[in-house]
Formats: structure tokens, C-alpha cells, sequence
């Protein structure tokens, strides 16, 4: 009855694919979970004794809205020694509850009724959705594993229309695990200048880039940081999804305007986890950022013996360069991406997403966190070997 | 990053039965190369044993452990080592540690009975000659050992899948 006073906009917006799967996989016992998109270590106790620290002391208080300074000065002196990318802390940062705020504000101060936004796909399924609940119109701009799923600039140019207002730019990339090196973004600058776009650069997985030269921020390059919004935020380089702590960057007039509807509607983040973190920040410049460098060393084990399992198993998957997915192909199944995932998780008990969750371009494909211990990661690959044999397929 | 040798040794501290061949992907480093370093390191006494971390609790079998600080007189010429040598030979004890502070030698033993490791202090320990006092501690629980925790087995909070 209530259906009538609800906005079609939103009402359009169909739900997560990811949901199903979730709600299969909630009622099974003993299922080995590959569909999780986080961190499988707890945050570092230091980062959380610095919140316990500060609610024992009363700092149970509001923040300014951009976020505490300290904070935003950690972060200010974080991304210029990390990525070359400088911004003040005092107009040109915005602490937000998670990078989604981010995202979603990014679009929202942006966008026109009507605009295009391009999205490379597959890609993360928040995006598609934000641009719309924005206003403005979700592209989907192909990826390909033949090329390890980078954005190519011809396909680039071929998306791009006069109404076309910014390219969402994630990478490393969920789900596929993509990476753009410099080389690979100084090729796309020609044309994001020529069509005077806008590029909300979503940096979640910076930290967890593997081999050669580590993460080039898109905001570094020449020209390049007056037309970016840079978000990232603590997720999934300190094991922090659970405390929600994001921030955006950019030139000080689109900042403000995030500020604008932050301020409205969010107020601020969390204060704990602003103090927590600071701590991760702090420690993390004084130490080298141990914690950071000793989950990625796990990580990056764990990313090669899952590349590995899938080529014993006979499915294809390029060597993932970053995040902690591997994206193979079940092509050689002659399945789709969904039914794979719902025969795999009903015949075997684990758990994958299918690509298509992803996009249109992820069909064919099913995402695996490898951010699992080592004992569950041999046991699911032991089970899928078997389901993929009774498919037929020969390694 | 670790170097190679480094992040070996982590994963077999980690786990020593991971197979070579998983290893040596995980190390992105061929096979013969982990074999032959894991030789290495076995034969230059880098990694002296491989055994397991049990909760000694979960069966039933007499076992009391104690740590027993002890003071020696350090000998000419031998410093410590003589006197701890003629300790940690006993098969009782388990562990033996210089330390700095108020005593000396820190002694880990463990014994069946309460009455064998009372015996073990009073008629083998105190009794050499360069042992001028003890202190026995025992150990009532046990809750973390090499990195291990004991009690609480941690289950993963996550959801099961997220975006």
C-alpha cells in the first residue's frame, strides 16, 4: 500500500546482485565464503586502543564537519609522501563516513540532470546507482581481460559524448583487480583533457598494488589535479571497513560544496574513528607503515596461489595486479556467471560473486577474495576443482 | 617487502606443513629454490624443529609447569654458560633464558606431578654448587603461546559477501 509514495527514481535502481547470494549463503553451514570484500585481518590493536583511549577521556563530541585537523593534516601529509598528491588541510579535504560518502557526494555537486558518467565495467556496484540517485546518467565503458582489464583510451574516446561530465575512476579496481600504471594513465590524459572531464578517482586499494612501481595517483600527474577528485580513505589499506573512514580531495571550490551537503545532511564522521584513524596515519609515518607493508606481503602470497589454483583447474585468470580479488574466466564452463556462482555455492558450499553483479561486462566471469586464511582458500579451491571437473572441464 | 629467506621462515612459523609447491607460488620463487634454502636454513641450525603448538589442556594428562628464576655465581672464564649448560641438560627442563634484572636464568620446567617438579628444584637445581637461590612460580593458565591464542578460537565476523 505505502509503494505509492515512493520516487520512481529510486524505486528504478534494481537492488544489489549481491544480495541473493547472500541470503542463499546465510542459511548454509560449513560454506567457505570467497564473496567477501574486505580484509581478513582485525585493525591493529594499537589503532584500537587509540579509540578506546578516547572514549575513556570523554571525547564524545561532534567534529568540525571537514573532520578533526590533526586528521585531515595526517592525510594532507600521507598523500603528498605517498602519491605526490598535495592538497590543504585547512579548504581541499573532507573526512566522510567510508569513501561511499565520498563517492556520493562527488557526483552529486557535479552532476547535471541528464550528464553521463562514465563507468569503467565491470566495476564496483555502487557507482551505476549514485550517478543515477545523482541525477545524471551511468555509462558503462568496456574493460577486457585480454588487456589485464585496464581502461583503453580508444575505448575511452569512443564513450564520450558532449553531455559527458566526469569518468569514475577506480583503480585498483574491484572487482577485477586491475591496476593503471603511469604509463597506462598518461595515455588516457589526451583525451579526459580534450573532452574537459571530470575524474572521481576512487583510490580505496592504492595500498595493496603489487610488483613494480607502487600506486600512481591520477592526481599527481601534470594538469591533472585541478579536474580530480581524489577519495580514498582507510578500509582496506589499515583493516578498518567496520569504522567507515574516507575522505575526499580536491580543488577548494568542489570541496566546499561536498562540505555543503556533508555538513547538511551527515554533520560529521564518527569521532572515534577519526581518532583511530589519526593513530593509523601517525604510526603508520613513524614506522614505515609496518602494518600496511606486512598485510600486503600476505596478501600478494595468497594473491599467487589463487591465480595458481585457477589455472590448475583449467579457468583462465590473469595475474591480478592489485586489491585482493582474482577475476578468472569460467568461459571454458560453458556457464553463466550467476548460474556457476548458484550451482558452485549449492553443490559445493562456496561461495563466489558472479561477474555479472559487476556489470554487463563482468558476465563470465566470477569474483574471489583471496583475503581469506590459507587453510579455507586450499579447502574452497579443493571444491571448486571438483565441481569444475564434473562440468567436464580439463585443467 | 621481507626478503625471500624472511618471508619463508614467517609462513612455515606460520604453518610448517604448507607444501613446497605451494610455497614455492606463494613465494613466486621455483621450488628448488625454497627446498634447497629450507635445507640450508635446517642444516646452519636457522630452523632447528618443526612441531606443533598444542593445547595441552584439551587431554587428560598430569602435566604442572613452573618458571623458576634462578641466581647463579657466574664462573671464570665461563661466565653463565657453564652453569646454564649443566641446567638446561636436565630433561625436565624445557626452556632456559639469560636474563637481565634481578636474577640470572630464567628456567621454563615441566613435570607430571607437583611432588616431581618440587623434587626436581629441591634435589637437582638448588643443589649445584653455583646456584645461590631460586624462585619457583607455577603456571595456572595459559593464554597465549608463540603467537597462539589459547582460549578464544576467533571466527570470522565478516559478512559473507560484500560489495
Amino acid at each position: 500500500m505505502s509503494e505509492r509514495f515512493l520516487s520512481q527514481r529510486v524505486v528504478a535502481v534494481p537492488p544489489s546482485g549481491i544480495r541473493r547470494f547472500f541470503d542463499i549463503a546465510g542459511t548454509m553451514k560449513g560454506a567457505i565464503s570467497l564473496g567477501v570484500g574486505e580484509p581478513d585481518f582485525v585493525t591493529p590493536y594499537h589503532i584500537r586502543n587509540a579509540a578506546i583511549e578516547s572514549l575513556l577521556s570523554g571525547e564524545t563530541q561532534y567534529t568540525a564537519n571537514r573532520g578533526l585537523l590533526e586528521l585531515r593534516q595526517e592525510i594532507a601529509g600521507y598523500l603528498s609522501g605517498r602519491y605526490h598528491a598535495d592538497y590543504s588541510p585547512d579548504t581541499e579535504i573532507l573526512v566522510t563516513v567510508g569513501a561511499s560518502e565520498a563517492i556520493d557526494l562527488a557526483l552529486r555537486v557535479t552532476v547535471e540532470p541528464g550528464q553521463r558518467v562514465l563507468i569503467p565495467d565491470p566495476g564496483y556496484v555502487s557507482y551505476a546507482p549514485c550517478v543515477t540517485f545523482a541525477g545524471g546518467v551511468p555509462v558503462p565503458v568496456r574493460t577486457q581481460m585480454e588487456n589485464g582489464f585496464r581502461l583503453d583510451p580508444e575505448q575511452l574516446e569512443r564513450a564520450v559524448t558532449p553531455d559527458t561530465r566526469a569518468l569514475i575512476f577506480p583503480y585498483p579496481n574491484n572487482p577485477t583487480g586491475a591496476v593503471m600504471r603511469r604509463q597506462h594513465l598518461e595515455a588516457l590524459l589526451p583525451v579526459i583533457e580534450r573532452h574537459d572531464l571530470l575524474v572521481i578517482s576512487d583510490e580505496i586499494y592504492s595500498e595493496l598494488t603489487y610488483e613494480g612501481e607502487d600506486h600512481v595517483s591520477i592526481a599527481s600527474l601534470p594538469g591533472m589535479r585541478e579536474r580530480t577528485i581524489l577519495i580514498n580513505g582507510f578500509s582496506k589499506a589499515f583493516a578498518m571497513t567496520g569504522w567507515r573512514m574516507g575522505y575526499a580531495c580536491a580543488p577548494e571550490p568542489l570541496i566546499a560544496q561536498m562540505n555543503k551537503i556533508h555538513q547538511y545532511t551527515i554533520m560529521c564522521a564518527s569521532r572515534q574513528s577519526q581518532v583511530a584513524a589519526c593513530e593509523a596515519l601517525r604510526t603508520g609515518r613513524e614506522n614505515g607503515y609496518r602494518d600496511v607493508v606486512s598485510m600486503r606481503e600476505s596478501y600478494d602470497q595468497r594473491r599467487r596461489l589463487m591465480v595458481d589454483a585457477f589455472e590448475r583447474m583449467g579457468l583462465k585468470c590473469h595475474l591480478p595486479e592489485g586489491a585482493f580479488y582474482c577475476f578468472p574466466s569460467i568461459a571454458a564452463t560453458g556457464l553463466g556467471s550467476e548460474e556457476f556462482c548458484t550451482r558452485l555455492l549449492k553443490e559445493e558450499h562456496v561461495v563466489c560473486v558472479p561477474g555479472t553483479a559487476f556489470g554487463p561486462s563482468g558476465e563470465g566471469h566470477i569474483r574471489c577474495c583471496y583475503a581469506t586464511g590459507l587453510k579455507q582458500l586450499n579447502e574452497a579451491f579443493a571444491r571448486m576443482e571438483r565441481f569444475i571437473k564434473r562440468l567436464g572441464v580439463s585443467a | 617487502m621481507n626478503d625471500f629467506k624472511h618471508q619463508l621462515l614467517e609462513l612455515l612459523q606460520q604453518d610448517c606443513r604448507i607444501p613446497l609447491e605451494k610455497l614455492a607460488v606463494m613465494l613466486n620463487t621455483p621450488m628448488e629454490t625454497v627446498a634447497a634454502a629450507i635445507d640450508e636454513m635446517e642444516a646452519d641450525g636457522t630452523i632447528l624443529r618443526y612441531r606443533p603448538v598444542i593445547n595441552w589442556d584439551k587431554i587428560n594428562i598430569n602435566r604442572v609447569e613452573a618458571m623458576i628464576e634462578v641466581r647463579v655465581t657466574p664462573q671464570r672464564d665461563m661466565g653463565f654458560d657453564a652453569v646454564a649448560g649443566r641446567i638446561y641438560r636436565f630433561d625436565e627442563v624445557k626452556s632456559v633464558y639469560l636474563m637481565s634484572g634481578g636474577y640470572d636464568l630464567l628456567v621454563l620446567v615441566e613435570a607430571a606431578t607437583l611432588k616431581e617438579l618440587a623434587a626436581f628444584v629441591s634435589e637437582k637445581l638448588s643443589v649445584l654448587d653455583t646456584v645461590t637461590g631460586t624462585a619457583t612460580s607455577f603456571v595456572l593458565k595459559r593464554y597465549k603461546q608463540d603467537g597462539v591464542i589459547f582460549e578464544s578460537a576467533s571466527h570470522d565476523q565478516r559478512l559473507v559477501v560484500s560489495p
